[in-house]
């Protein structure tokens, strides 16, 4: 099953991802970490087809994509 | 499984970048990062830094870099790839730096086929110093220094690098790109690798334009930024090629 980590420390909350990502598989994450963004998490992870889409867009580089 | 996407070695290990959230200034780096690692070129590849938000990328990135006077940096990537010319040298400079106070070492660098690359981050404004009046500020964009919005009378109207290159003979390889979505960041890469690519063949002066946002001096969301590029900055300053040898 394709999958995909954040480097929660990483995020910035842009949405840039969540905002992309075909199946709605990412979202704003209820913690935050120690920047005080709201990192986003796999709310919906067995929607993943891991197409990578999400980690092209993300300008930090927080997405890693397992297929 | 396979891990089929990570971040370039280019970027230091654990590290956070400084740029503010949904900063293409931040995608661009990525994009160099992995177009260093697949060309194989990471460990012989020199940074020369503008002055602006570009130079958070120092503490960001792996490899040696050097900043330059503010809009110098072409002149001094000049006499670096000229004394060190097995090293690979890009200059990364924003619209400030490089479309203002440093127009003249850019316009004359380009004139003279320097064999190096230019990754050209214009977000039409001065990010860095707080959101003052860039060259390339739109018509009617607001800026801090023109509160009542850029007024062709008063200011002039924006500058097109690509294009005002494009009236010398000498530059190599010109193309403007943007990261506002997946298939543009993919575009974004492939002209990044191309300037690279001519760089190593030894062909002479390559640079990318990339159009970027600055969410945090436009005062605007990262995702409404990518709204106003699509309906005002691509408008104005149209994607595409502007010179490839390659393809005369
Ligand atoms: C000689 C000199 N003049 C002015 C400044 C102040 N200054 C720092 S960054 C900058 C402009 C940055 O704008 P840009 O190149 O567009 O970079 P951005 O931050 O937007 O990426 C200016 C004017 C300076 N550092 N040195
Ligand atoms: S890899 Fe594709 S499907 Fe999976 S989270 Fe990213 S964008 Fe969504
Ligand atoms: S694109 Fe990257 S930085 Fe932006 S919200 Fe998604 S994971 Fe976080
Ligand atoms: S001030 Fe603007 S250009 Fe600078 S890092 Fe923040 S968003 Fe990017
Ligand atoms: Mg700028």
């Amino acid at each position: 099953m394709p999958k995909v980590e954040i480097r929660s420390e990483s995020c910035k909350a842009c949405e840039y991802c969540v905002k992309t990502c075909p199946n709605k598989v990412l979202a704003l994450g209820a913690e935050s970490n120690s920047k005080g963004y709201h990192y986003v998490v796999p709310a919906n992870p067995d929607a993943c087809i891991g197409c990578k889409l999400c980690a092209i867009v993300c300008p930090d580089a927080a997405i890693e994509v397992y297929k | 499984m396979e891990k089929i996407y990570t971040r370039p070695s280019y970027i230091r290990e654990g590290a956070t970048s400084g740029f503010c959230p949904g900063c293409m200034h931040s995608t661009v780096h990525k994009l160099v990062g992995e177009v260093l690692d697949e060309l194989g070129i990471v460990n012989k590849t020199v940074t020369v830094w503008g002055v602006g938000c570009c130079i958070l990328g120092a503490g960001y990135t792996t490899h040696d870099s050097f900043g330059s006077p503010h809009g110098r940096a072409c002149a001094v990537a000049s006499a670096y790839k000229r004394t060190n010319p097995d090293e690979i040298v890009y200059t990364y400079q924003g619209d400030g730096d490089l479309a203002s106070i440093g127009i003249a070492e850019t316009i004359y660098a380009a004139n003279r086929g320097e064999n190096f690359t230019v990754i050209f981050i214009n977000n039409s404004t001065y990010g860095m110093t707080g959101g003052q009046m860039a060259p390339t500020t739109l018509v009617g964009q607001k800026a801090t220094t023109a509160p009542f919005g850029r007024d062709p009378k008063q200011h002039g109207y924006p500058v097109h690098v690509c294009e005002l290159l494009a009236t010398l003979k000498a530059p190599y390889y010109l193309e403007r790109v943007t990261c506002l979505d997946a298939p543009n960041v993919l575009k974004a890469k492939k002209a990044i690798k191309k300037a690279f690519q001519n760089q190593i063949d030894g062909k002479g002066f390559s640079l990318v334009e990339i159009m970027s946002n600055c969410p945090t001096n436009w005062g605007m969301a990262p995702l409404e930024t990518l709204e106003f590029m699509k309906e005002n900055t691509l408008k104005e300053f149209p994607l595409g090629v502007y010179r490839d040898k390659d393809a005369e």
